[in-house]
């Protein structure tokens, strides 16, 4: 897949309190990408609610936004799934629920289930707003797969077309890479030099993929690199949150199954506690 | 690294001192393996054997540096309930079985088993233990022998005890009486007495010189039999020849009981966490800021345990107060574990006949005084000054594992902090919730500082504290680090007592570790550890000023210095210093300071040892920065201790055309040419005609102290003013 570009943006429409921040936040989106938005209600059709989703995108329609509203009953799982593949749709947008405590953002059953079996790409919100909130810092997995190219890719044209200004690309060292157990000097010693050979490999994986992407991509935007230690798939939702960043991209797992569940690793981790908006890149 | 062949040498060369040290803590060995065996029913010879066992297979293939190994005094009471429920037989095959099982945390990579339990539970535990061995070895202390089924009861008759003793008829008994009280009185005053002769023999051993001194003065002196009543004498120990030929009968006949897999996991619970506690703890003494690999050790331990109770022996852990000794006298690397059990073997082979001639009571003194140190009512308070739910966890704990024993007392030390947890957060859902994520970050922030970050979420406590454990072991202790608890709803007093120890080990390497992000909390009021460890700063002498205070005062006012009487706890400076190497300063206070800030003459509180070999000290000093290079040396009168640490290896610099000089003053230092330079016509002519002071150099400032105690008005003057007078004559270097 060379997606360049998201072509089509689906969004699952449900007549909530946040029904208006989420399709704010989907429709500036698709205007940004220049990308269709198909908006999936799970329900009857009405006259009364297709007016009601209209009035609420209509300043985006006056701004030519392409758009189609489907309408279709059923199990609300299955029926995003397959609407976004009948549609195309190569990102899907989904809120997040937040707790009362309005500090942490977890997601709903139903989210859950979708983000686990969905064909395409996957934005999480956490707080969708009216008002546009610029998008500073993105922070995207450097991790040693072959999905991370397209990750990083997509990385650098959001923030191109968002104009965010820093990318923050992150490799996770596991303790499991280092491979000495820290008992005494001498193995601190060697567990340095381990770490210190590592750094140096993941960076220049990472500015070998960096050298790759398209010039006017990477014109303004300031990269670092930042290797962390702690655990896959979790710390890097902990670096995004401690450097406040605006957007984390991540590579979507390569299967989850009932014992990634139970033993949560990857991206499981990152759907029990979203540190911030968490785009998942199939 | 370094070349492998230097090591070589570097040993040989540390060797005579590692001997000399070993020799010391022999001294104190012997008689505290004899009381511990002797404490725990087992045969007095036990705990020598096991001393002697752990002291030769621990120093070769253990992973620690200047650790001692022996008999555990928080083993006696679990010994002592394997033996009177198993059998002496059926006790040494669970020692046997603990030993394996030790070996086999060793091999699991438990060496972080001792984290998982609260400190305040594992202080109750300890001061449960004190109270046990106290308990009962205070009659025995008082020649008034005792058995009861339940510790508590023991605890309860001391009075009745004292009183009995009061009405004493028997002299035998009062002799013994006499004898146990002595013994105390030497344990409690000997670190009072600060005199180099008194103090070159270790107190245990003072009281079996002068027990064997006396047993000897009414045989040969006064042609009597020793007035103390037979049967608190040491009973017959075995002659070398009868330990190595004769082994002890091992039952495995018990394997299948419950008492006996009870009795094995206590053994192992307690000897592993003593051990790792100890570890830790002297891995903060070593002067060369060595980590030791713990791991290795238990598997050492777990080996040399098995070894021990197959020759008649208990279990081997390491010991605190005479790894401290050690570090103390010198010790440097393992050859002085080994050379301990060297001597030990001597004094068994030489000496074994009159160890009969100890007093019982004498030798349970030291143990009553072990007792006491393990629960003193200072720990209480220093726990209560933490917090009033660390007092609930302790006493929980302590009471608990005197009524039901140790593995019940330390699960409900757990249970119950667990529950002041949910009850101080209001919360049960934030530690289920995220008991088992991997809740910490460490990264190397990529600024040219290159700080390491650590930040914590959600919660920090003994439950999850190995993971942040884990990462912060990773950094090598001359880096900086900054631990961030801004996201981290939960920070408990186990956590903040570990980061403190992480604070002054990064401190005394030169590193820096900083804790941010608990402000916040502060706020919140929620969090009374953290809370009261970060502000609790006494003022001792806030209120008013003692005749001494303010006579500095008027000192201050007559030479232009400036007066501070607060407790100052930034003592940085004085860590180059050689004399602080295996000394803690605690605090300084009464600081009078010149305007500049480079003369500074102060009181000081410092500790050396640990447990009860912990000895704290005041003392008057006076530290002058020069701002400029000089070598690093100490100076100090020759004594005749000198001589006696010269064949040990502390060699002394001396001056072919200064004989007076060279023969007075005790000069050590490593670079023997630039001291030599440094050491001018002058300046030696200067000591020669001056009254005598400890002078230390670091390289860039002087350390000038005299006595071992704090200074008279008079003397801080004579003090302040010999220091001015040094500051003329040092030779400048440009």
């Amino acid at each position: 897949m060379t997606n360049k570009n998201f072509k089509t943006i689906g969004i699952g429409v449900a007549f909530s309190p946040n029904l208006k921040a989420n399709l704010y936040e989907a429709a500036r989106l698709s205007l940004f990408f220049e990308s269709k938005l198909v908006l999936i209600h799970v329900g009857e059709k009405s006259d009364e609610k297709e007016q009601q989703i209209l009035e609420i995108i209509k300043p985006f329609i006056q701004d030519n936004l392409n758009y189609d509203l489907v309408f279709k009953t059923g199990n609300p799982v299955d029926v995003i799934l397959s609407v976004s593949e009948e549609k195309k749709v190569d990102l899907l947008i989904l809120g997040a629920l937040q707790k009362e405590n309005f500090v942490q953002y977890y997601l709903g059953t139903i989210a859950r289930k979708i983000t686990r079996q969905a064909n395409c790409s996957i934005l999480l919100l956490i707080k969708p707003s009216v008002e546009r909130i610029p998008c500073k810092h993105i922070v995207v997995n450097g991790l040693d797969n072959p999905k991370t190219k397209q990750a990083i890719t997509t990385a650098y044209y959001m923030s191109h077309k968002l104009q965010s200004k820093k990318i923050t690309i992150v490799e996770e060292i596991t303790k499991q890479e280092v491979a000495v157990s820290v008992d005494d000097d001498k193995s601190l010693r060697k567990s340095d030099i381990i770490k210190a050979r590592l750094k140096m490999r993941e960076d220049s994986r990472v500015h070998q993929i960096i050298s790759e992407i398209p010039e006017d991509y990477k014109a303004q935007i300031i990269t670092k690199t930042q290797s962390i230690f702690g655990k896959r798939g979790y710390s890097i939702g902990h670096y995004a949150q401690f450097v406040r960043a605006d957007l984390l991209v991540m590579n979507a797992p390569s299967k989850t199954s009932f014992w990634d569940r139970l033993f949560p690793h990857d991206i499981e981790y990152i759907l029990s506690e979203l540190p911030t908006d968490v785009l998942i890149i199939q | 690294m370094t070349p492998k062949k230097n090591n070589i040498a570097l040993f040989f060369k540390q060797l005579p001192k590692n001997i000399f040290s070993g020799f010391v803590v022999s001294l104190i060995a012997l008689p505290l393996g004899l009381g511990l065996a002797m404490a725990s029913d087992a045969p007095a010879i036990a705990g020598v054997i096991t001393a002697i066992v752990g002291g030769v297979i621990v120093s070769i293939l253990g992973g620690s540096h200047v650790t001692i190994t022996g008999p555990g005094n928080g083993l006696v009471g679990v010994t002592l309930v394997a033996i009177t429920a198993l059998g002496l037989e059926g006790a040494f095959a669970a020692i046997i079985c603990s030993g394996v099982l030790i070996m086999l945390l060793g091999f699991l990579r438990m060496g972080n088993l001792a984290d998982f339990f609260p400190s305040s539970a594992i202080q109750g535990m300890l001061a449960a233990i004190g109270l046990i061995i106290l308990g009962k070895q205070f009659h025995i202390m008082f020649g008034h022998k005792i058995t009861r089924d339940n510790t508590i009861d023991y605890l309860v008759e001391i009075p009745f005890t004292i009183n009995d003793a009061l009405h004493y008829e028997n002299t035998g008994l009062i002799y013994a009486a006499i004898a146990g009280l002595i013994s105390l009185a030497i344990m409690i005053f000997y670190p009072k007495l600060r005199n180099k002769y008194w103090h070159l023999i270790p107190a245990p051993m003072w009281i079996v010189v002068l027990s064997i001194g006396f047993s000897y003065y009414f045989e040969l002196a006064l042609h009597q039999d020793n007035p103390i009543a037979k049967e608190y004498m040491i009973p017959a120990i075995p002659t070398f020849a009868e330990i190595t030929t004769q082994l002890p009968k091992i039952s495995f006949a018990k394997i299948g009981s419950l008492a006996f897999w009870g009795s094995v996991l206590s053994l192992t619970l307690i000897a592993s966490i003593e051990s790792l506690l100890s570890i830790k703890a002297v891995d903060k003494l070593d002067p060369e800021r060595r980590r030791s690999n713990v791991n290795r050790d238990l598997k050492a331990l777990g080996l040399a345990t098995i070894g021990s109770g197959f020759v008649g022996g208990l279990n081997v852990v390491t010991v605190i107060a005479r790894s401290s000794v050690n570090v103390n006298n010198g010790g440097s690397n393992r050859s002085s574990n080994f050379s301990h059990a060297f001597f030990l073997v001597i004094f068994i082979v030489v000496f074994s006949s009159q160890l009969t001639r100890i007093p019982l009571p004498a030798l349970m003194a030291i143990l009553v005084y072990t007792g006491y140190k393990l629960a003193s009512p200072d720990l209480i308070k220093k726990i209560f000054s933490v917090g009033k739910e660390q007092l609930i966890i302790f006493f929980v704990t302590l009471l608990i594992t005197l009524k039901f024993g140790l593995i019940l007392g330390i699960t409900a030390g757990v249970i119950t902090t667990i529950i002041i947890h949910f009850i101080i957060n209001k919360n049960v859902t934030l530690f289920l919730r995220h008991w088992i994520k991997p809740n910490v970050l460490m990264f190397k922030e990529d600024d040219d500082k290159s700080n390491y970050y650590v930040s914590v979420k959600h919660f920090c406590t003994f439950a999850n504290f190995y993971r942040l454990k884990q990462k912060l072991n990773a950094i090598s202790t001359d880096n900086d680090v900054i631990v961030d608890f801004s996201m981290c709803d939960f920070v408990d007093h186990t956590v903040m007592e570990n980061l403190n120890n992480y604070q002054s080990a990064f401190t005394k390497s030169g590193g820096h570790f900083d804790i941010v992000g608990l402000d916040m909390h502060d706020a919140d009021s929620k969090h009374p550890f953290a809370l009261r460890k970060i502000v609790a700063v006494p003022t001792l002498f806030g209120y008013n000023l003692t005749k001494r205070q303010e006579n500095l005062e008027t000192i201050a006012k007559d030479y232009n210095l400036i007066y501070s009487a607060d407790k100052n706890k930034n003592t940085v400076f004085l860590d180059p210093f050689l004399f602080f190497k295996t000394k803690q300063p605690n605090y300084i206070y009464n600081e009078l300071e010149d305007v500049n800030a480079n003369f500074k003459l102060f009181d000081i509180e410092f500790s050396e040892g640990e447990f009860i070999a912990k000895e704290v000290v005041r003392t008057s000093m006076l530290h002058i920065d020069l701002n400029e290079t000089i070598p690093v040396f100490s100076l100090d009168r020759e004594t005749i201790m000198d001589k006696v640490y010269a064949i040990a290896g502390f060699t002394d610099i001396n001056f072919d055309d200064h004989q007076d000089f060279s023969k007075r003053f005790h000069l050590v230092g490593e670079n023997i040419v630039d001291i030599k330079a440094f050491f001018t016509n002058e300046l030696i002519h200067f000591f020669e005609c001056n009254p005598y002071y400890h002078i230390e150099s670091n390289g860039s400032s002087l350390l000038i102290f005299s006595k071992q105690r704090l200074a008279s008005t008079k003397e801080i003057k004579a003090l302040l003013d010999f220091g001015k007078r040094l500051k003329v004559v040092i030779p400048k270097t440009h």
